[in-house]
């Protein structure tokens, strides 16, 4: 941060005394030399300043509603300890404060920043490194997360913690946060009515973003990259995704999208990006997926189990290995108008859309899906024979699933 | 000087050569003989060792010669069937092997004997079977060696080319040379060999000369000569 | 070699590679196009071309035969000949239209370049594999026969016999089996090589570990180069002693 920019933060600052209440200011040689003492003696609505430095402090209990804003390079080493903060009051806010060394624990949830039945909380711009937990929050509402960076060092899942955790929580935003090395990225448990965006989730042992038991939610214009799977949905309902990028979640158990037990939930202009399964769903009602582009992907949507009503529409399949695996040869769900690249129909009367349906499903995915070795007879000669053979008469795909108006040209 | 010492080849189940010995010394022309699938054709491929023996050795000059091939820069064969690679031309044809065997060459001196001037250009699958004999002539004369094998020379021939063949075997001979011939027409072997080397069932059944022949089997003429060991042998 | 066949084997890949990029306007999507075709093309053509210029030129053999030329000289010059001027034939026909769409200013040049070497293999591979047919059979038709056969075996019904063990015993550990059976195969190993190189190496990851450590690193490339090499010089090898003890 810059002289300047500081500068007019304090104005600011200075401005709000009124509203806020004072300043205190933490460091080596000021009137509190640590950040503990200085939220001790504050009252409700000051502000607490904390200048550069290192402080080596853990658990530092918030309860009552402040500013923690820090300068430059001002750092929290909670050295193995325990939490760094502890938010438990409503409308808390932490700015710019950066959190290292959270202790592993295997019986405790040791987070950089705890915040627990908090109303309007906010916390913003602070780096976490090395951390066990990044933000854990509970039980809280009207939350910002925003302009975060939080990294983990995780080797295992076992012992490691989640980026951002948030466990019956409404109406929060998490945005414009980079996060990777963790187990979860994002983690929702209970939580409804709530916001992601624009974060970018990288390199995580497990997911990028972890929905569970959490309805009315939406995330957009998010990016997932090179994570066990880069978004995984489960027993949640009216989740709405949008705009994202999955990309390179390669692995034998790796996803761009997992969806779990999901009822009513839209994906709209997604990107699924070389990933080993684009999409895999198991056990997903009533979902919508439109314009979303597929390409590169091993298999672009991998279909498992009780899906129900879905509907795929117009969106580009371009150059995966597979594009639709199903295991069982019953279809219920709806492909039109969508781009297949590996169409070979023709389109004879020149309106954009083939003369012959697409069939998606090959017989050679049915036979991976039994015995994954076979893989390695992916786009032989005697596999295209067979692909050809139950193409003309379905034997072991489900008959009825076909996109009856493929697109000649690319869905824009 | 070429030694054989009992020479033993068979195709599949046939014996085409049964432990065959025959010597043939430095200088002369030699005519090999006998009815069909005698040998013959086997008896030679073994000397320039594109037949492989099961037994038996072949020496020239007192070294083997099996699976060796240097030996082969001091022979010179004419094949039986001239073909040729179609699409080559007479004179590419002729300065491929030039560049094989390193040695002078005489090519322009027999182009001209048997007037092959106006075919130098043309592709050899153009030619017809007489003139792709007198190529072969060519092939096989140009170089100087020491033995020579003809496998039936008269094939296609002109009855100049024919005169300018036996001349030339002659000056060969003139220059102590070692010339095998194979031939079905027993006129030009008359006319041209000195000795007579008569194949029956795989083995040597005569060797000698012409009038050496005529007088074991009683006869005036070499073709009855000929047919008379023939009759005896089938009687 | 100057034969018009490995002319028009040259224009027909021309042709090709320029429909090809014509139709996908995309070089990497027209390399795992292209691969389909010279995965099965290439050993085709060697083949064919393999016994047919054997038996063509068994007179001009003859002839060189009774020079004074090494048997081994004689016929690895025929075999390379050919397999050099097939090769030839592929990479620049191939080249000179992705050359022209400018494959060596996009992403896909390494992968295209895999095709090309993958392909020469295989030239080489089925071009010997043809001539040891060849050599073997007097007859021309039962030698063609034969070479078709060993094709159509190594391309297809190997395949299916593969598919139907691997379906057979997926109660059996089978990743090594399968690495193993596509090794002996120079047409799927190729395959696997150019697939590798294609991006899509992360669906072999699915498989296990066995797989992933074996194609998800330089290991598997290493070790398929290698046995393709073999692929190459044991045909060779059986080249040099079936030729050595033929009687002509």
């Amino acid at each position: 941060m810059s002289l300047s920019r500081l500068l007019f933060i304090l104005a600011l600052l200075g401005a709000n005394q009124l509203l806020y209440g004072e300043i205190l200011t933490v460091c080596a040689n000021c009137e509190y030399s640590s950040i503990q003492e200085a939220v001790a003696k504050s009252q409700e609505y000051d502000t607490v300043f904390v200048k550069e430095g290192t402080y080596e402090e853990y658990d530092i209990v918030i309860d009552k509603s402040l500013v923690l804003l820090g300068a430059e390079n001002a750092l929290i080493d909670a050295t193995g300890n325990g939490y760094g903060l502890i938010i438990k009051a409503d409308s808390v806010t932490i700015d710019n404060i950066n959190i290292t060394n959270i202790g592993q624990s295997y019986t405790k949830d040791f987070a950089a920043i705890y915040v627990s039945n908090s109303d309007n909380y906010s916390i913003k711009r602070c780096k976490l490194t090395r951390v066990f937990f990044g933000m854990l929050i509970e039980k809280s509402k009207n939350g910002i997360v925003s302009e975060n960076q939080i990294y983990g060092e995780s080797t295992t899942e076992a012992a490691s913690g989640n980026g951002i955790h948030m466990w019956y929580c409404s109406k929060s935003q998490v945005m414009n946060n980079e996060l990777s090395g963790l187990r979860d990225g994002i983690y929702f448990e209970f939580v409804t009515e709530s916001v992601v965006t624009q974060n970018n989730s990288y390199n995580n042992l497990r997911y990028g973003l972890h929905f569970m038991f959490s309805n009315n939610d939406e995330y957009h214009n998010n990016t997932f990259t090179s994570n066990g799977a880069g978004v995984a949905v489960m027993f949640s309902k009216y989740i709405t995704m949008t705009n994202n990028t999955f990309k390179e979640n390669w692995g034998s158990a790796s996803y761009g999208l997992l969806l779990k037990e999901i009822y009513d939930a839209e994906i709209r202009d997604n990107i699924f990006d070389k990933n080993t399964i684009g999409i895999y769903t198991e056990g997903a009602t009533r979902i919508v997926y439109e314009r979303n582009l597929f390409n590169r992907n091993g298999w672009a949507v991998k279909v498992s189990g009780a899906c129900y009503t879905n509907t795929f529409v117009k969106n580009n399949f371009v150059n995966n290995s597979f594009d639709i695996s199903y295991n069982s040869k019953v279809n219920d769900n709806k492909f039109d108008n969508n781009y297949w690249s590996s169409y070979t129909g023709y389109d004879l009367n020149r309106d954009g859309v083939g003369d012959i349906p697409y069939r998606p499903v090959k017989l050679f995915s049915y036979i991976v899906n039994r015995t994954p070795q076979t893989i390695l007879l992916l786009r032989s000669l005697f596999m295209e024979i067979l692909n050809f053979s139950e193409k003309v008469s379905p034997v072991f795909t489900p008959d009825n699933l076909m996109d009856n108006h493929p697109q000649v040209k690319r869905v824009s | 000087m070429i030694e054989i010492t009992s020479l033993y080849k068979k195709f599949g189940k046939v014996e085409v050569l049964k432990n065959l010995d025959l010597t043939i010394n430095q200088g002369g022309i030699f005519a090999i003989l006998g009815p069909n699938g005698s040998g013959k054709t086997t008896l030679i491929k073994s000397i320039l060792g594109m037949v492989i023996p099961n037994k038996g050795e072949v020496k020239i000059d007192d070294k083997s010669v099996i699976k060796k091939f240097e030996y082969r820069n001091n022979i010179n064969y004419l094949p039986q069937i001239a073909n040729f690679p179609g699409n080559l031309s007479v004179s590419e044809l002729i300065r491929m092997m030039k560049d094989i065997r390193s040695t002078e060459s005489s090519d322009k001196e027999l182009i001209e004997l048997f007037d092959l001037k106006p075919y130098l250009k043309q592709k050899l699958s153009h030619l017809s079977g007489g003139t792709k004999q007198k190529v072969n002539l060519v092939l096989t004369f140009m170089f100087s060696s020491d033995l020579i094998i003809l496998d039936e020379p008269t094939t296609g021939l002109d009855p100049i080319s024919l005169i300018r063949l036996k001349e030339l075997i002659q000056q060969e001979k003139e220059k102590g040379r070692t010339i095998l011939i194979t031939s079905h027409i027993i006129g030009f072997v008359e006319e041209v060999a000195d000795q007579i080397v008569f194949l029956l069932d795989g083995k040597i059944y005569f060797k000698g000369s012409i009038t050496e022949l005529k007088t074991q089997t009683n006869q005036d003429d070499l073709e009855h000569a000929i047919a008379n060991i023939l009759m005896g042998n089938n009687a | 070699m100057r034969s018009r066949w490995s002319y028009v084997y040259f224009l027909f890949y021309l042709v090709l590679g320029f429909v090809m990029l014509f139709l996908n306007n995309d070089v990497s999507k027209a390399v795992i196009t292209l691969m389909n075709i010279i995965v099965v093309l290439t050993p085709l053509v060697g083949t064919v071309f393999g016994v047919m210029h054997f038996y063509n030129s068994r007179e001009f053999t003859e002839l060189l035969l009774a020079q004074p030329l090494k048997r081994s000289t004689i016929f690895l010059g025929q075999y390379f000949g050919l397999a050099i001027s097939l090769s030839l034939s592929l990479v620049i026909g191939l080249g000179i239209p992705f050359i022209v769409y400018g494959v060596t200013q996009s992403s896909a040049i390494w992968d295209f370049s895999s095709l090309l070497l993958v392909g020469a293999f295989l030239t080489f591979i089925f071009v010997a594999l043809a001539y040891n047919m060849a050599l073997s059979n007097e007859n021309k038709i039962k030698g063609f026969g034969y070479a078709i056969l060993l094709w159509l075996t190594l391309a297809v019904v190997y395949d299916g016999l593969f598919l139907i063990s691997l379906l057979v015993f997926d109660d059996y550990p089978l990743d090594k089996f399968a690495l193993i059976a596509t090794m002996c195969n120079p047409i799927d190993l190729s395959r696997i090589l150019i697939l590798l190189k294609l991006d899509i190496s992360a669906l072999f990851g699915y498989t296990g570990a066995t797989f992933k450590m074996f194609l998800g690193t330089n290991l598997g490339m290493i070790v398929s180069l290698f046995v393709l090499c073999l692929w190459v010089a044991i045909p060779s090898w059986f080249i040099l002693r079936k030729a050595n003890k033929k009687d002509f």
